[in-house]
């Protein structure tokens, strides 16, 4: 068995190994690239489940790597890890099925595919994060593994958005650099810690950790695409849509709202935050960003534009979640921190699902679409009517949660907030469904490819079937040991 | 007057000066062997040099038994063995690429003739400077390797390049000469060049401040510091690819290991303390222009030549923390964080030159358009480029963020904004140009490669790439080696590693 003390680390491994091992093999050796990846994949998921298990029972995994005199870098697995962890491995295991089929034959899958491992391992590594500069470490090769894959048509189109997401992202990260640098001037080097470190060093230093707190909250912020740092995300979109599906879902903004949960609760603590009434300026910015997302989506034709949209207000769930002091509130934050990823995800392979069988783009095209794909549409009709907040799919739990915690933290107007985005999101998702099921097509859809039974390759829809099953799942398994929901319980049961 | 006494280190410059003159003599016949072995008995001579300085710790040599204030000593501690092991690993590296990157043309092979012994001289000259610990040392092999890097700049034979080529001469002159003149006047003043007895004897006042002038103008303009780096763009730009990255990656820290090594304790406080300030203040601004100009560079060697001014910039931002009245932990960290950036931009720099030269090779053109595309076809190179792009950067994992990390801290601590402003700004400004390159070589192009490129250059680049990574990730070896007889009043950082 391989020691507690190596299991973060080899967790990162089976990806980084992977990308390594698929960058020197040839571009055309097909069969044998699928199969490390499918390999690294399971097998990290497979750790992270052992980690779970591990950390339920109470196990301790830690890595401790020096770094610079008194800085170590430290990996290491607790309730939060596990959340962001599972969910990732989940995803990236159906989003490789999902890329394998989706690149068939396109060029330039050795980079890829390389790129797109060396991405999950910095996403493990900034879950795995034990103190804020190993976090900051990944979150920088996050940001640079995942350049490539955004660019990656090599478009004019696709290196302006690239510039953008550059522009944005290490803009955000220089914020944070900065925060970073100055709370370890004030609280010298310190690993995250439940209920935070900072303690009475805050009264000591008060003003200056309170601009702290706001440089790294508004740093992470632009990765998460609070507004008004959002425009990078739609811009985004000229990428693959394996790579829409990991920057929305799995990587890119869930680093950013994992990095403003670590700051809140394993940082600076939930409590001192709340004393010091640092959240309520956050509480607004999260309510703007998601009604204004919700309206920028209304006026979207293009799908992914504005599913895009859409992520921009939901991912602010979390950050509201967060904001709002109370386990009830802390809970729906966490755990859409998953539930978002799971629906967002479904819907991003079901776009690219119709982008690649028919061609695709505008939600105007999409007249009747769903006689010609009916498991790729059911798959995001339940995405659609879970983000929606249809009981008893996974964003009604979210939204249940933040509800309850608006009125446990004393803040009514925020339940407002979530009834109108509710409507919004309904406004937007529901005459997609409308066109798609109701509409008559302009012309007939062409047959499937070859003859096939199946409306599109195994390889797309395995993953947004074994999704959309998992948006019913979460909500209607919430007690179950390994919901998502119970490990919000378990995380709130110790940060409180 | 003691006996013959040799220590391994003699090695490192004895073995490049013996493997440029049997290459003088045997011009092309046999000359994979002499080159290997001249590479091996290098190394070894370094690991051996590391071995004794890590049982006996800092550690001095006469040579040829005579000691100051007349003959050769040589003082071995942590920080020579550094800026030792970087010369020997980037040398190492270009001397391999260089094997296959001149080839069988007549033209190439006429250059080879000529590279092979200016580059073991210079290669040789540069070890002696390093481990010299004299003033007129120093004068010394600073104008030996001045004058080698002048001869391997014009080898290309363009016209640009004899231009680059005369004017850093001109420059390299004026600059000696300056140099020169304060040493002169030192002597007058304490009557020695050693360090340690010219630091006891010599008192505060016009002469002194005019010595230090001198002496640190000189060394400015050698190391190509801003506003007198107008010289080293076209210089390096112009130069065959392999001595572009011996000349940014080494060449230029020539100028600042004599500079640091001055700056800490030798001269009265009185004096320096303007001119440390000053240093500071040039380090700052080369930053900002030059990163400046590298954006609005077209020719991608130019990219990567302003990209060293600013660069070099960064080691200079240091001397303002050994003030007199910093405290010694800051400037301990900001010592220790000038010397990391020496090596971090070392390896990331030749790494990315040496790339360059594949990149250039393989599309027979240096414009930044001719990259359209390439990465798909030179995936090695382009990791390369990426890899030392990340350490320039200042980015983690790569090397270059643990100096600016140590300076930003430092700074914090002194409660200095500036310096972290342009720090920070100096990085995402590095963004700004590297990513000019790599998005070019993402591109969706379809390009035909004029010379498929030999794979050995493609794996020199990379080496050193990875190298630049895994120096990022082991500071703690590092900075306990810079440890070993660091200068008195700079040691509290280091202390505290285990």
């Amino acid at each position: 068995m391989i020691p507690d003390t190596l299991i973060p680390l080899a967790v990162l491994l089976t990806s980084f190994i992977t990308g390594i091992a698929i960058l020197l093999l040839g571009e055309d050796r097909v069969r044998l690239r699928t199969a490390l990846n499918l390999t690294g994949a399971v097998l990290k998921l497979v750790l992270v489940m052992l980690m779970l298990w591990g950390v339920f029972q109470g196990h301790a995994y830690q890595t401790r790597i020096p770094f610079l005199p008194g800085m170590d870098l430290v990996l290491r697995a607790d309730g939060m890890t596990i959340l962001f962890a599972s969910l990732s491995a989940v995803l990236w295991l159906l989003t490789t099925i999902y890329a394998i089929g989706y690149l068939e034959g396109a060029p330039h899958r050795r980079r890829f595919f390389a790129y797109f491992s060396f991405c999950v391992t910095a996403t493990m590594g900034v879950s795995l994060a034990g103190n804020l500069v190993t976090f900051f470490l990944f979150y920088e090769v996050l940001t640079l593994t995942t350049y490539p894959l955004v660019v990656h048509r090599g478009t004019e189109k696709s290196m302006k958005a690239g510039a953008v997401y550059l522009a944005y992202t290490l803009g955000g990260s220089a914020l944070v650099l900065v925060g970073m640098l100055w709370l370890y001037a004030i609280a010298g080097p310190f690993d995250f810690t439940e209920t935070g470190v900072l303690g009475d060093l805050f009264a000591e230093n008060r003003i200056a950790l309170t601009v702290i707190f706001f440089l790294l909250m508004l740093g992470f912020g632009v990765k998460a695409a609070l507004f008004p740092f959002h425009a990078w995300l739609p811009a985004a979109m000229v990428a693959p849509a394996p790579v829409s599906a990991l920057l929305h879902a799995v990587a890119v903004v869930k680093a950013g709202a994992f990095g403003m949960v670590r700051v809140v609760y394993d940082v600076y603590g939930i409590t001192v935050c709340d004393e010091e009434a640092l959240l309520p300026a956050f509480m607004v910015l999260a309510a703007i960003t998601i009604l204004y997302g919700s309206l920028r989506a209304l006026a979207q034709d293009d799908f992914k534009k504005r599913l895009a949209f859409s992520t921009v207000s939901q991912v602010s769930y979390i950050l509201l979640g967060i904001a709002m002091f109370g386990p009830m509130g802390t809970i729906g934050g966490l755990v859409h921190l998953v539930h978002q990823g799971i629906m967002k995800i479904t819907m991003f392979f079901c776009a690219g699902n119709v982008a690649e069988t028919l061609h695709l783009h505008k939600i105007s095209e999409l007249k009747g679409v769903g006689r010609r794909l009916p498991l790729t549409m059911g798959a995001f009709t339940v995405a659609a009517l879970g983000m929606i907040g249809v009981p008893p799919l996974a964003g009604f739990i979210s939204k249940w949660h933040l509800g309850l915690g608006a009125i446990e933290s004393g803040h009514p107007w925020i339940l407002a907030v979530l009834v109108a985005s509710s409507l919004l999101n309904a406004a937007y998702f529901l005459p997609i469904l409308r066109t798609v099921w109701f509409d008559q097509p302009d012309s007939p859809w062409p047959a499937p490819e070859g003859g096939r039974r199946l409306e599109a390759s195994w390889w797309l829809l395995v993953p947004p079937l074994a999704t959309a099953v998992l948006t019913i799942l979460v909500g209607l398994l919430g007690g179950s040991v390994i919901s998502p929901i119970h490990w919000a319980y378990l995380i709130v049961g110790r940060e409180y | 007057m003691t006996g013959w006494t040799l220590g391994p280190e003699a090695g490192l410059v004895g073995f490049p000066a013996l493997g440029a003159v049997v290459l003088a003599i045997t011009a092309a016949r046999g000359r994979r062997l002499v080159v290997g072995l001249t590479l091996a008995a290098t190394l070894v001579a370094l690991v051996m040099t590391l071995t004794r300085l890590l049982s006996v710790g800092a550690y001095e040599q006469d040579i040829g038994g005579w000691g100051a204030p007349l003959g050769i000593g040589w003082r071995i501690d942590g920080f020579a063995v550094l800026m030792l092991g970087l010369s020997v690993a980037v040398g190492i590296a270009v001397s391999i690429y260089s094997l296959a990157y001149f080839g069988d043309e007549p033209g190439d092979r006429r250059r080879a003739l000529f590279f092979w012994p200016l580059w073991f001289f210079l290669w040789s000259a540069l070890h002696g400077l390093f481990l010299s610990r004299d003033l007129f040392n120093w004068y010394v092999t600073l104008e030996l390797s001045g004058l080698a890097a002048v001869a391997l700049i014009a080898l290309s034979g363009r016209a640009d390049a004899l231009t680059g080529s005369l004017r850093y001469l001109l420059l390299a002159l004026a600059a000696s000469l300056l140099y020169l003149l304060g040493v002169v006047v030192l002597y007058s003043a304490t009557g020695s060049l050693d360090l340690a007895q010219v630091a006891a004897r010599l008192t505060p006042g016009p002469v002194a401040l005019a010595a230090i002038l001198l002496i640190t103008a000189g060394l400015v303009v050698k190391s190509a510091l801003f506003p007198a780096h107008f010289w080293l763009p076209s210089a390096h730009a112009s130069a065959p690819s392999p001595v572009s990255a011996v000349l940014s990656a080494l060449v230029v820290k020539g100028g600042f290991y004599i500079l640091a090594r001055t700056m800490t304790g030798l001269w009265p406080a009185a004096v320096a303390d303007g001119v440390l300030l000053g240093l500071g203040w040039l380090g700052g601004a080369a930053v900002l222009w030059g990163s400046l100009l590298a954006i609005r560079q077209q020719h991608l060697k130019l990219v990567i030549a302003y990209s060293t001014v600013a660069q070099l910039g960064y080691l200079f931002m240091a001397f303002p923390f050994w003030m007199e009245g910093v405290g010694e932990q800051v400037a301990s960290r900001a010592w220790a964080g000038a010397a990391y950036q020496a090596v971090s931009h070392g390896l990331a720099k030749a790494a990315l030159f040496l790339a360059a030269g594949v990149l250039i090779h393989a599309r027979g053109r240096d414009d930044l358009d001719a990259l359209r595309g390439l990465g798909a076809h030179l995936p090695v190179t382009a990791t390369a480029m990426a890899l030392a792009g990340i350490s320039l950067m200042g980015i983690p994992p790569g090397a270059g963020f643990l100096p600016k990390w140590m300076m930003m801290t430092a700074a914090i601590q002194e409660g200095r904004i500036l310096p972290i402003v342009v720090l920070i700004t100096g990085g995402l400004l590095a963004v700004g140009y590297l990513f000019r390159i790599f998005r070019r070589l993402l591109a969706a192009d379809d390009v035909v490669l004029a010379h498929p490129p030999p794979r050995i250059l493609e794996l020199a680049a990379l080496g050193l790439a990875i190298l630049s990574i895994v120096t990022g990730l082991s500071s703690l070896p590092i900075l306990s080696l810079l440890r070993i007889g660091a200068p008195e009043g700079f040691a509290a950082y280091l202390e505290s590693v285990p």
